[in-house]
């Protein structure tokens, strides 16, 4: 958390509005430990991760809605998921994304 | 997140406080959020009696461990699923003495991302000749330094300066601080001197417990570079809750290698 607060706060200040992204559930052999965390703007901004490369495009689509409609969502990615196979988890873990919006 | 919990979460980081953020992920309660910190002060409410007492309890290992934790509670007949987030003051190593085996001490330490701390008022040690990775280098006396510096929950002490004088006041101010790891340099002997000092100042066996000595993993090097990797080794595998198991498996090594001779196949 500590490493995304200097963009959060750039963000704030430009205006945009933002998600955090937590992984919140790790199986298997998930390349990221729980608890790591990605932010997302409303402008196309993104710090952090939460797969090593594997979910982020899905999670910032994900996450533009959940700032939207200002509701949290629970994402699940993994290798037994259809959806998320297509995304593609290439470690063979799986792992569970909290998404929320962070008010002004 | 409500902009309330945000706000402090900042804060508290910003402070290098120990915090757990705590979430409902799914179940009843969902989206409800709660921060706590050790010494039991809160800010939120999750809006549920049985997952604020559950997330009570689990607190406390997640503290302990500073480690992240899933928990699944029952709340009426439902599952709530419950995230507590450990977020810890960053890592810091203090060394205390500016002897031979802090110079790679700090530099391992470096590596893996620790802040790095020299203390040692004798100037002839403590130089930034000896020490330019140092982030700091501190000639107070070494309870002063610690005051200074502040030791919290991410802090690691080891105290390297082979000189009682030295080592005393640096050990009362870890043992009496949250330090996450206390570790003394020494013989058996010395180390026997410094806790008959330590009990003679009232500090009780469990405070003298928290000192790890011999000083890191028995990884079996005696060159200032190996004690040093010996020592990181044993600061990661503590921050990990790990550092009992690590020496467990050593000693079940030796002990294996004792019973069967035949199995050293090394060197």
């Amino acid at each position: 958390m500590r490493e995304l607060l200097p963009e959060l706060e750039r963000w704030r200040a430009a205006g945009k509005r933002a998600a955090l992204a937590t992984v919140v559930k790790a199986w298997g052999s998930s390349p990221r430990p729980l608890g790591s965390k990605m932010a997302i703007s409303d402008g196309g901004d993104m710090a952090g991760s939460v797969s090593g490369g594997c979910v982020e495009g899905a999670v910032y689509e994900e996450a533009q809605e959940v700032i939207v409609r200002g509701e949290p969502k629970l994402l699940t990615y993994g290798v037994t998921d259809d959806e998320a196979w297509a995304v593609g988890l290439s470690c063979g873990g799986e792992i569970q994304v909290y998404v929320e919006p962070l008010q002004d | 997140m409500r902009s309330e919990i945000y706000r402090e979460l900042r804060q508290a980081l910003a402070d290098e406080r120990l915090v757990i953020l705590a979430t409902v992920v799914g179940g009843p309660g969902a989206g409800g959020q709660l921060l706590l910190y050790p010494d039991g002060t809160r800010r939120g409410d999750l809006g549920i009696p049985e997952l604020e007492a559950a997330v009570t309890t689990a607190a406390e290992e997640a503290f302990a461990r500073q480690a992240p934790a899933r928990i699944a509670v029952d709340a009426g007949g439902r599952t709530a699923d419950l995230f507590l987030d450990v977020m810890a003051p960053r890592r810091t190593l203090i060394a205390v003495g500016a002897v031979h085996v802090a110079i790679p001490l700090v530099s391992f330490a470096n590596t893996l991302g620790f802040r790095t701390v020299v203390v040692d008022p004798r100037t002839a040690f403590a130089t930034r000749e000896r020490f330019p990775h140092a982030a700091e280098l501190r000639t107070d006396w070494p309870d002063e330094a610690l005051r200074q510096v502040g030791l919290n929950e991410g802090s690691y002490v080891a105290v390297l300066s082979h000189d009682l004088k030295l080592d005393l006041p640096a050990l009362e101010v870890a043992l009496a601080s949250p330090a996450r790891y206390v570790g003394a340099l020494g013989s058996k002997k010395t180390h026997r001197k410094r806790l008959a000092a330590l009990r003679e100042a009232g500090f009780d066996e469990r405070r003298l417990a928290r000192i790890h000595n011999p000083i890191g993993l028995p990884l079996g090097g005696r060159r200032a570079e190996e004690i040093a990797l010996a020592i990181v080794a044993e600061m990661v595998a503590v921050s990990h809750g790990r550092a009992q198991a690590a020496r467990a498996v050593l000693a079940a090594g030796d002990a294996h290698l004792a019973a069967a001779p035949e199995a050293r196949q090394e060197g």
